[in-house]
């Protein structure tokens, strides 16, 4: 689909969003709670925060969220039996306020919840979600969206792009067909397109190295001493991979509360060290610094050689949220400074 | 600063240790944990105000351990921690050579677990302004609101355990908060989930916490949750007389009976 | 939506239990679901997530040959939590399976060759359904040697079935405990599997090995194998890595870049040779 440009007035930005919300959605956007921003339901404009870079968590949890329910059943002693979970009820959302790059992490988890196996539930919530994306004209020494193949006015993965220009009205782009229906909601809201150009209202992400020579390159860099070098200040936590928009290792558990119960997806990370832990005490991956070369080498060389996606959209997210500084742009760069040699 | 690396590389050069683990210029506004290895490598420990991170959490890291012998760039934190991690038998007096900083970024020679609980003795390890104002503001609340207040706070945790894995005293090789077999804590990061697991690892640092901050510090969700370990040392304090981390030799709070203890419940 | 829950298991009844082992046992599966029967097949070599209601999934293979219709077996070491639950159960009893998932044994491929089974411990349940296949077809198959060993006589598992093989005259059955798992009226092998297989030397001759057992017995396996002359393409195997989804989403189970899950857990030596060691 050609992408469709328009004008919406500083003023109308609340007016859709009304819009939207009297149409019945869940709308979800970054909101400032106790000094941290992210996404929330929101019930009024006001709430909404657009003074941040990036939200902490990503946005992902829309359409993965941290405890999803996959199976119910019913159990007792002489009948068990499983039952199927309704996606058809789902809430039609609205992800408000998302970045350029977080709305490209949805490629990677479509990659990974439909490879050959098609994933209802994800499917079902993501069908469901509409995402409307702003424009970043703020971004920190984190971001590296331009090393991989992203950009801060980027429109892929976003249904409407809005991009603030310097009177402070919003140029729309209008990416998809849901795009088309949301802009049908209110289209005497939308004006002819501006002809300020775009780019000069964006901020600059300089390029930090070519993602190409890791890709590429780094499957002959399985054994290197480079990954104890760099993980040896890493304490195995699941900070990055919890706040990170493309991260999608699960774990599955049960609960129960007598009778019945539920089977839940439960967010996960290969950085921790019980992630691979046979029950017979043998680990495949027994030391910290292999597990930070799964990380790695799984966004940066299996995901781009089976999924045809590189799993990392340069947000920055967990280099910011590391509790020991594990800068996830410097290691690349070093990556990619060892590779060429 | 300049001792301090003046030592470090002596302890390298004449192969003492393998290792020194100390603090070096990070990506951003604070210093992050270096490990050197090389003698020539010494001048890129710094010490100043952003040296934060209790880097006691690296003495039993496996792979930290695998160098070899450890010198460590030890603040009030780090020897407080030492101190624990000796009266748990984790190690022995000589096991890491101790490089002593103070707080404006002076080597003090400690060459011995003595040592460093005489040093202890000499300083006030009090919480910071900041805290004791936060704990003001919980103590004057009513039970209800303190629960509402943690309630808020723990419905943020999503169990990425960084708190965890940041504590220098929490490093049992499988958690409680692992085991399935009883299942103790939820896995899922529900509500009943998250205050199962809060509860348990404050139970499990009582007495054990030396309030360094690192778990509050390490929290992407900025929960405040030293004020919970914290708050069980101001009690045991109080109740034992016991300032957490200040010898090598101490015997647990929580784990020891004596005849004259208050409580008779046990008796 | 079209697509169905990935993860929603069928319910299927324990029809029978057999003690194989101490801690060893093995379930015979009948679909609760007639419909869910007919529509159901798999291949040998793949495997399911076999579950308990409140305690969680557990991956094991599928032990039951293709060719045994109506039902599906499943032989399983007591080892955590779903397993000590699993072998609570009792016949009558209800439990979730899912799949089959992974690839399989290319038993096509093998036409007109002779096979070698070597198996140690419990691994030999991967190895008896494909072992069945192959007997259940045995007019396309030239020589069939099973060499299976364990710990102690107590620990061979299938004991019903070594004998049934002991006795076809086209099966060369050898069968070896290691040394000080004998009983005073043990009359097969006594020694490590690798030991026994030198000692056996069968051809390599046209012939495919399909190894099964605890990475200590298959690290000594397969110089072995290389000695007798086998070529790696000619030496299959089977992994075991964590799982948790069984098809390639839940992140846990690779080796590489190659998903056990999804790729394996069958594999040729030569595939095994080019992937890192992470298993
Ligand atoms: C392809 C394949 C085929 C196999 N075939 C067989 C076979 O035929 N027979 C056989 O006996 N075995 C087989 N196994 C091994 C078998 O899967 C394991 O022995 C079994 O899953 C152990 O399950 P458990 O519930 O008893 O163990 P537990 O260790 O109690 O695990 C219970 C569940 O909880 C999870 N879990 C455990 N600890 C934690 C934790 N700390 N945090 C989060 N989750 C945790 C586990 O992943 C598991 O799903 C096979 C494995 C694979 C991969
Ligand atoms: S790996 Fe880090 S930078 Fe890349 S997408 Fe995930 S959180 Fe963002
Ligand atoms: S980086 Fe680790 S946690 Fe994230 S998706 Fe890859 S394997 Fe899973
Ligand atoms: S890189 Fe940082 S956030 Fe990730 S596991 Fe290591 S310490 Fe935790
Ligand atoms: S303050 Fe936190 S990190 Fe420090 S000792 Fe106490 S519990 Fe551990
Ligand atoms: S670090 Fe914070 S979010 Fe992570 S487990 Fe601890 S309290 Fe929860
Ligand atoms: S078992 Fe989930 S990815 Fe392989």
């Amino acid at each position: 689909m050609e992408i469709e440009k328009k004008l919406l007035k500083k003023a109308s930005l609340e007016k859709l969003f009304e819009k939207l919300k009297a149409d019945g959605k869940k709308m979800y956007a970054p909101v400032k709670k106790d000094k941290l921003v992210n996404f929330a339901l929101v019930d009024t404009f006001g709430e909404i925060c657009d003074d941040y870079i990036l939200t902490v968590k990503s946005a992902k949890s829309v359409a993965f969220p941290k405890i999803e329910k996959i199976v119910d059943y019913e159990h007792s002693k002489n009948s068990s039996k499983a039952i199927d979970i309704d996606v058809s009820n789902f809430p039609e959302v609205v992800l408000w306020g998302v970045r350029p790059c977080d709305a490209v992490g949805f490629d990677s988890l479509d990659a990974i919840f439909t490879w050959d196996y098609k994933d209802n539930i994800y499917l079902a919530r993501l069908e469901k979600t509409s995402i409307i994306s702003f424009s970043c004209f703020k971004s920190d020494n984190n971001c590296f969206c331009t090393s991989v193949n992203g950009n801060p006015g980027g429109t892929k993965g976003s249904d409407i792009l809005l991009t603030k220009i310097s009177n402070g009205d919003y140029l729309v782009e209008i990416i998809t067909e849901k795009g088309k229906q949301i802009i049908a909601k209110a289209p005497e809201l939308f004006e002819a397109a501006p002809t300020e150009e775009k780019d000069k209202n964006l901020t600059n992400v300089p390029i930090k190295f070519n993602v190409k020579d890791i890709t590429e390159n780094s499957a002959k860099f399985f054994e290197n001493d480079l990954w104890v070098e760099q993980s040896l200040r890493c304490i195995g936590c699941g900070a990055c991979a919890f706040v990170c928009p493309t991260c999608a290792c699960f774990d599955i558990q049960d609960e129960s509360a007598g009778k019945n119960g539920t089977r839940l997806r439960l967010w996960d990370s290969c950085c921790f060290s019980l992630f691979t832990m046979h029950t017979s005490g043998h680990n495949p991956r027994e030391v910290q610094s292999q597990r930070w070369r799964q990380r790695i080498m799984h966004k940066f060389s299996y995901m781009p050689e089976r999924l045809n996606v590189v799993g990392c959209i340069g947000c920055g997210r967990c280099s910011r949220a590391c509790p020991v500084d594990m800068n996830i742009s410097e290691h690349l760069i070093n990556l990619a400074e060892e590779v060429k040699k | 600063m300049d001792d301090i690396r003046k030592k470090a590389k002596e302890l390298l050069e004449n192969k003492t240790v393998q290792v020194v683990i100390g603090y070096g210029k990070g990506s951003g506004e604070e210093a992050r944990a270096i490990f050197v290895r090389d003698a020539a490598k010494t001048d890129q420990l710094i010490f100043d105000e952003t040296c934060l991170q209790n880097l006691a959490v690296y003495i039993l890291k496996h792979e930290v351990k695998h160098l070899g012998k450890i010198a460590i760039v030890a603040t009030s934190s780090v020897l407080r921690s030492i101190m624990i991690l000796a009266s748990e038998q984790q190690l022995k007096d000589g096991d890491l050579v101790v490089l002593g900083i103070t707080s404006d970024g002076k080597y003090i020679d400690l060459p011995n677990f003595k040592a460093i609980e005489d040093y202890l003795a000499t300083l006030n390890v009090s919480i910071t302004d900041k805290e004791k104002e936060l704990l003001k503001m919980i103590d004057a609340m009513t039970m209800e609101e303190r629960w509402a207040w943690w309630q808020n706070e723990f419905s943020k945790c999503f169990k990425c355990y960084a708190c965890r894995s940041a504590c220098p005293m929490c490093y049992c090789p499988k958690c409680t908060t692992d085991s399935n077999q009883p299942q103790w804590i939820p896995v899922a990061s529900h509500q009943l989930g998250n205050m199962e697991w809060h509860l348990m690892r404050a139970m499990h640092l009582a007495g054990r916490c030396i309030n360094c901050g690192e778990c509050a510090k390490a929290c992407p969700m900025d929960i405040p949750l030293n004020l919970l370990t914290y708050k069980m040392i101001d009690e045991m304090n109080a109740n034992f007389g016991v300032t957490v981390g200040m010898k090598p030799d101490a015997v647990f709070a929580l784990s020891t009976f004596k005849n004259e203890d208050k409580e008779n419940f046990i008796r | 939506m079209s697509e169905k829950n990935l993860y929603l298991p069928y319910s299927m009844i324990i029809e029978k239990v057999t003690e194989e082992a101490p801690f060893v046992k093995t379930f015979r599966l009948k679909f609760e679901n007639e419909k869910e029967a007919n529509n159901f097949s798999f291949k040998t070599g793949q495997f399911g997530e076999y579950s308990v209601f409140g305690e969680g999934e557990s991956t094991f293979c599928i032990a039951s040959s293709p060719t045994k219709k109506g039902y599906i077996e499943c032989t399983f070491r007591q080892a955590g939590r779903v397993t000590t639950a699993l072998s609570n159960l009792e016949e009558g009893n209800t439990i979730g399976f899912r799949g089959p998932y992974g690839n399989i044994f290319p038993i096509d491929d093998w036409k007109g060759k002779s096979l070698l089974f070597i198996a140690g411990g419990i691994a030999l349940p991967p190895m008896r359904s494909v072992i069945w296949n192959c007997l259940d077809l045995r007019e396309n198959f030239k020589d069939v040697t099973i060499i299976y060993g364990a710990r102690s006589v107590a620990d061979l598992v299938y004991k019903q079935e070594l004998r049934d093989w002991e006795e076809r005259p086209d099966v060369k059955m050898v069968t070896t405990v290691d040394p000080g798992g004998e009983t005073p009226d043990w009359n097969g092998e006594v020694g490590f599997v690798p030991t026994i297989l030198e000692k056996t030397a069968p051809s390599s001759k046209d012939t495919i090995a399909i190894v099964c057992g605890p990475p200590i017995m298959i690290k000594y396996t397969f110089p072995v194998l290389e000695k007798l002359g086998f070529s790696d393409d000619n030496i299959y195997t089977t992994l075991e890595n964590r799982m948790k989804c069984g098809f390639g989403k839940c992140g846990r189970c690779n080796v590489g870049k190659v998903f056990v899950c999804k790729d394996g857990p069958v594999f040729t030596l030569t595939q095994l040779k080019q992937l890192p060691a992470e298993y």
